[in-house]
């Protein structure tokens, strides 16, 4: 009698295994994602190293070579596959489209929280966020018909190039960096404000001197961040862009980067062939980019947290 | 120069840029809507697409396009809420958490094209699920989980500590306090970061073109089992969606009426969009005013 009652005591209870069973779950689906991204890490690092171990490309000359030929063969036996033209379109287009977005970016930013919070919160909140639903081919799509032919018009050319992608990118990335901005605002706090305006600051010089110096690193984040978008984004541009893999002579000669030239390129080659294994690399440079972008994103918070 | 003439000189300035950016969303819609208005019409939302001749529709792709959502929100919704109670509610700070987050933000700056390519290597090809709705969903749900997971747990964290101490204190186990009492409180929030993440699934094309695949094969919709081929419900035949099929028509440039049907198909999408916007907003409203008795 009194074991029974103490093997009754001692089991687990029926709350206790639920317990045990919603925690473990809960779990799992984390671990799942962890998963995740381990494996496209490890599969895209893997298909895009083949070019280099099996097909014997030279990684300096993948990474400086102006030729992106992969069926034909040069003169010392190996395929073409410079990826020069499409890191270089790549990084241009997101420098530009960054240099752009950035003052229109802060100058919303600190109307929003500094000048008319109010209209701010009613009018500009909504049309960032409106901007950022709206899809990329959508974009692309308005690129073509409406910023292609205004760039032919203007400057000559087809229209179609580095320039058109960094418009159409710039209106891409201005929310992000709108929004992230603002939140950089809202953090500094309002007794450096009030400090500012008690010395007999104008509004202009709180703002220039105060809030924009502190919140500093959170902008440099929001502006990597949209640079990070931009690196990445593939329909938009590849819609744009011209899609010739040259290295860009001029702002409205047709380009590549390497988003354009994966979505073009991965349906028309064979899993395993030359010609795949070097986009696959072209993917890979662009997953270590990312993880670049990341890692700057990082370093920059870890530097700049406003401590109290 | 003098303060007071730069300090009004600078808020000027800053009006005109604010302006600026309302009056490009202005643009951009009144653009989107005007020029795809003429095109909409019920026969251009029912039929299927034609290749080479004009007068077709988007009526598959809208169709795929809604499928695919609801499979990928039923794929990734659990896994994110999931990951979102652990990460809120039992998560301790370690380097095991320090590593998740880490991996969680990796994973959505990731680029769709990266992700779509790794679907594409998995489902498609060694998995041999080939271009199919269901290599397309989990695609998705790669691209789908690390926002979505973000924003469920941000709703659990604004949910005050006295319900769980609440919960707690009227003998509830940890896990019986956060299905029945922590989620449901935060369900309001959870629910408009839902419907925002699917009107994000909706537009996105660069993570379906090699895994959902760029065509769309008549279907027949008086079938509706899952494992005829011609079914519109079956997971498992390739499937264009109205944001990859924008993409592609315009690509490609052998249909005579691609910009027609690109600016009608644009207007569809934007105003899904649109809608899923405001949804979110309203549903949010309506239940957190039902849940708190305000």
């Amino acid at each position: 009698m009194n074991s029974k009652l103490q093997k009754q005591l001692l089991k687990r209870s029926k709350a206790a295994k639920i317990e045990r069973l919603g925690k473990g779950v809960s779990f799992l689906a984390l671990m799942l994602i962890v998963l995740t991204v381990f494996a496209i890490i490890i599969f895209v690092t893997s298909k895009g190293l083949s070019t280099f171990f099996s097909n014997h490309v030279n990684v300096i000359d993948f990474l400086t070579g102006k030729n992106w030929n992969p069926n034909v063969t040069n003169a010392k036996g190996q395929p073409e596959v410079g990826a020069l033209p499409m890191i270089t379109g790549s990084f241009v287009v997101t420098i530009l489209s960054a240099l752009l977005a950035t003052p229109f970016a802060i100058g919303t930013a600190i109307f929003m929280t500094e000048i008319s919070p109010q209209r701010g919160a009613r009018i500009l909140q909504p049309v960032t966020e409106l901007l950022v639903g709206i899809p990329s081919v959508v974009y692309g799509f308005i690129g073509l018909t409406v910023v292609v032919p205004a760039v032919r018009a203007v400057f000559g050319g087809s229209g179609f190039g580095i320039l058109s992608g960094t418009f159409v990118l710039f209106v891409m990335i201005l929310p992000t960096v709108t929004s992230m901005s603002v939140d950089a605002l809202h953090s500094v706090p309002r007794y450096y404000r009030e400090a500012a305006l008690a010395l007999g600051a104008t509004q202009w010089q709180t703002i220039y001197k105060v809030v924009l110096r502190a919140a500093t690193p959170g902008m440099l984040t929001a502006i990597v961040f949209g640079m990070a978008r931009a690196f990445g984004e593939a329909l938009a541009v590849q819609m744009v862009i011209g899609n010739a893999a040259l290295l860009p002579t001029s702002l409205v000669s047709p380009a590549s980067t390497l988003t354009s030239v994966l979505t073009t390129g991965i349906g028309n080659t064979v899993m395993g062939s030359m010609q795949n294994n070097a986009l696959w690399s072209l993917a890979l440079v662009l997953l270590i980019m990312s993880l670049i972008f990341n890692l700057i994103i990082r370093l920059i918070g870890r530097r700049g947290a406003i401590t109290k | 120069m003098n303060p007071k003439l730069s300090n009004r000189i600078a808020i000027t300035t800053l009006y005109v840029i604010a302006s600026l950016i309302v009056l490009i969303l202005a643009a951009l819609l009144g653009y989107i809507i005007i020029s795809g208005l003429p095109a909409l019409s019920w026969h251009f939302l029912t039929s299927p697409a034609r290749a080479f001749t004009s007068g077709g529709g988007i009526g598959i792709q809208l169709f795929n396009s809604f499928y695919l959502l609801i499979l990928t929100m039923l794929i990734s919704f659990p896994i994110a809420l999931g990951a979102g109670i652990f990460l809120n509610e039992y998560a301790k700070q370690n380097w095991v958490t320090s590593l998740v987050r880490t991996s969680i933000e990796i994973l959505s700056s990731l680029p769709s094209v990266v992700v779509g390519l790794f679907g594409f290597l998995i489902f498609v090809v060694r998995f041999n699920f080939g271009f199919s709705i269901l290599s397309g969903a989990f695609a998705l749900t790669f691209f789908n989980l690390p926002l979505l997971t973000r924003s469920i747990e941000e709703a659990l964290a604004a949910v005050p500590d006295e319900q769980r101490e609440g919960g707690l204190a009227l003998g509830l186990s940890k896990w019986e306090t956060v299905t029945h009492i922590i989620v449901p409180a935060a369900l309001p929030t959870i629910l408009t970061g839902v419907i925002l993440s699917a009107g994000r699934i909706f537009g996105e094309a660069a993570a379906l073109i090699f895994t959902a695949g760029q065509s769309a094969p008549a279907l027949d919709f008086g079938d509706w089992n899952p494992f005829n081929i011609s079914s519109p419900l079956n997971p498992m035949r390739p499937a264009e969606t109205l944001a990859v099929h924008i993409w592609k028509i315009n690509s490609e440039g052998i249909m005579p009426d691609a910009k027609a049907i690109s600016s009608g198909a644009s207007a569809v999408l934007v105003i899904s969009v649109l809608a899923f916007n405001l949804l979110a907003r309203f549903i949010g409203r309506r239940l957190f005013k039902r849940f708190t008795a305000g």
